[in-house]
């Protein structure tokens, strides 16, 4: 048994937000290198440029690439051997990313109730909190801010068997093409496949934050996530949907087996500022 | 890209005329921010037969609801939001003498016929570069829904703010025009 404290985690949280909100990933910023080169569009260049220089600057000067700051999302992976001390483990999660982002100048896009007042918070609270409890005696927190551009053009098809991989790829397609420049593209689309309604949304989520050097385990899917982005990348879209090659720099797929009747798809779509940090306590 | 041209807001009715879809153009002077709980404010206000908090005739708004500034700096960042939100109230706010718009993706078509209608150009700003755009603002002044927080309708003097004209007065279309030649599927 090995003993974490609420505080620890409160901030560590704190400093993910910031961390993940002003420092845009290595292998973002690679991909947008790698799609400069080879875009053939000059406003595609134009942009993909203008997004090397946004990352350099937010970077330098602690500043968030986007003014969207998006909902917190946090990804826990919790070693079975930990024992959490001090306090609540989730009231940790949100005291981390309301310090993180009231101390780090962040947004605050949270509404306390979605229909009738939608009043602001003004912390950023509640974070969208996914828990998975796993062997060992470590706790992995994925901090991933998501902006509202990209997941509100978020799709869940539930397909049936008899549609196959042609009606999966259609729903990529369509839901990219629906997407277009309000989803700040170049994206990285996260492909949820199987499960039920909840699990093929949140593969999806898991996809869509999953580092942009990944594959898929299963070299099947791997090979799907190449010719998914061939196929997104053949739309036209290009950055900041103003024409070109570079529509995604990414597509990630993840699965989970499912119903002898169904086939669930979801898509969500993650923004050029394709945002995550990580710490193992 | 083309050279951009420089134009300065608020627009009058020969600049929002002029501006043709895929210009590129350098903004100065001063825009309005307002986003989706400020339009609804906005056009409730009118439905009630009240005057506005702001004057919209010739103004050029921005979609846009930037982080909190750092001590000593005017803004934080501050790039476009997804205009297609405040469609539902843009022809009523093009009827009070909107000139200009400025923020990223599609827009409705009834939206683009009001712009017709109304000679106004839509600009988008590139999305995601929220900290590059902000080096162009100089000045942030709330002007109205204070207690809406990034929400909250602004003024923003701007120097050479970058964006490109996607929707002209005459209803063409950049994104369009810009995609078809990479179009495949």
């Amino acid at each position: 048994m090995r003993e974490i404290t609420s505080k620890a985690i409160t901030k560590a949280v704190a400093e993910l937000a910031i961390k993940a909100n002003c420092i845009l990933p290595d292998d973002v910023y690679g991909c947008f290198k790698k799609a400069l080169e080879a875009e053939p569009s000059s406003v595609g260049k134009d942009v993909l440029g203008q997004l090397m220089e946004n990352a350099d600057i937010a970077r330098k000067e602690t500043m968030p690439i986007c003014q969207d700051t998006g909902l917190a999302v946090v990804f826990v992976e919790l070693g079975q051997e930990v024992h959490i001390s001090g306090g609540d483990f989730e009231a940790a999660i949100h005291e981390g990313v309301r310090r993180g982002y009231v101390d780090g100048y962040l947004r605050k896009s949270a509404v306390a109730e979605p229909l009738f007042e939608r009043k602001n918070t003004k912390d950023n609270t509640p974070a969208i909190i996914h828990i998975r409890i796993v062997p060992g005696d470590a706790l992995r927190l994925r901090l991933a801010p998501k902006g509202a551009g990209s997941e509100n053009k978020g799709v869940l098809k539930m397909l049936v068997p008899a549609d196959g991989i042609e009606g999966m790829k259609k729903v990529v397609i369509e839901a990219v093409k629906a997407a277009g420049p309000n989803s700040c593209p170049p994206m990285v689309v996260g492909v949820g496949i199987g499960g039920n309604m909840e699990i093929a949304c949140l593969c999806a989520k898991r996809a869509c934050a999953r580092d942009i050097e990944s594959k898929n385990s299963d070299p099947r899917y791997a090979a799907l996530e190449e010719e998914l982005l061939g196929l997104v990348n053949k739309t036209g879209i290009g950055p900041a949907g103003l024409g070109g090659k570079t529509t995604a720099i990414k597509v990630n797929v993840e699965w989970y087996p499912t119903h002898i009747a169904c086939l669930p798809v979801a898509v969500n779509i993650n923004c050029n500022a394709a945002r995550h940090a990580e710490v193992i306590l | 890209m083309s050279q951009p041209k420089r134009i300065t807001a608020p627009f009058d009715d020969a600049t929002a005329r002029s501006l043709r879809a895929g210009d590129s153009v350098l903004v100065t002077g001063t825009i309005i921010a307002a986003r989706d709980a400020a339009h609804k404010r906005l056009v409730e206000t009118l439905q009630r037969g009240e005057k506005l908090p702001v004057d919209l005739k010739g103004a050029v708004v921005y979609y846009v609801g930037p982080t909190p500034a750092k001590p000593g700096q005017p803004i934080g960042s501050a790039g476009p939001t997804t205009s297609g939100r405040m469609d539902a109230y843009t022809p009523t706010l093009l009827g009070q003498g909107l000139k200009g718009m400025i923020g990223k993706g599609y827009r409705k078509p009834e939206v683009v016929e009001a712009m017709k209608k109304y000679g106004v150009p839509y600009l988008a700003a590139v999305g995601g570069v929220g900290a590059l755009i902000a080096r162009s603002i100089k000045k942030y002044t709330v002007l109205a829904y204070e207690e809406l927080g990034p929400e909250a309708v602004a003024a923003m003097e701007v120097v050479d703010f970058p964006a490109i004209v996607v929707i002209d007065s005459k209803g063409n279309d950049y994104y369009t025009q810009g995609q078809a030649p990479y179009q495949e599927i």
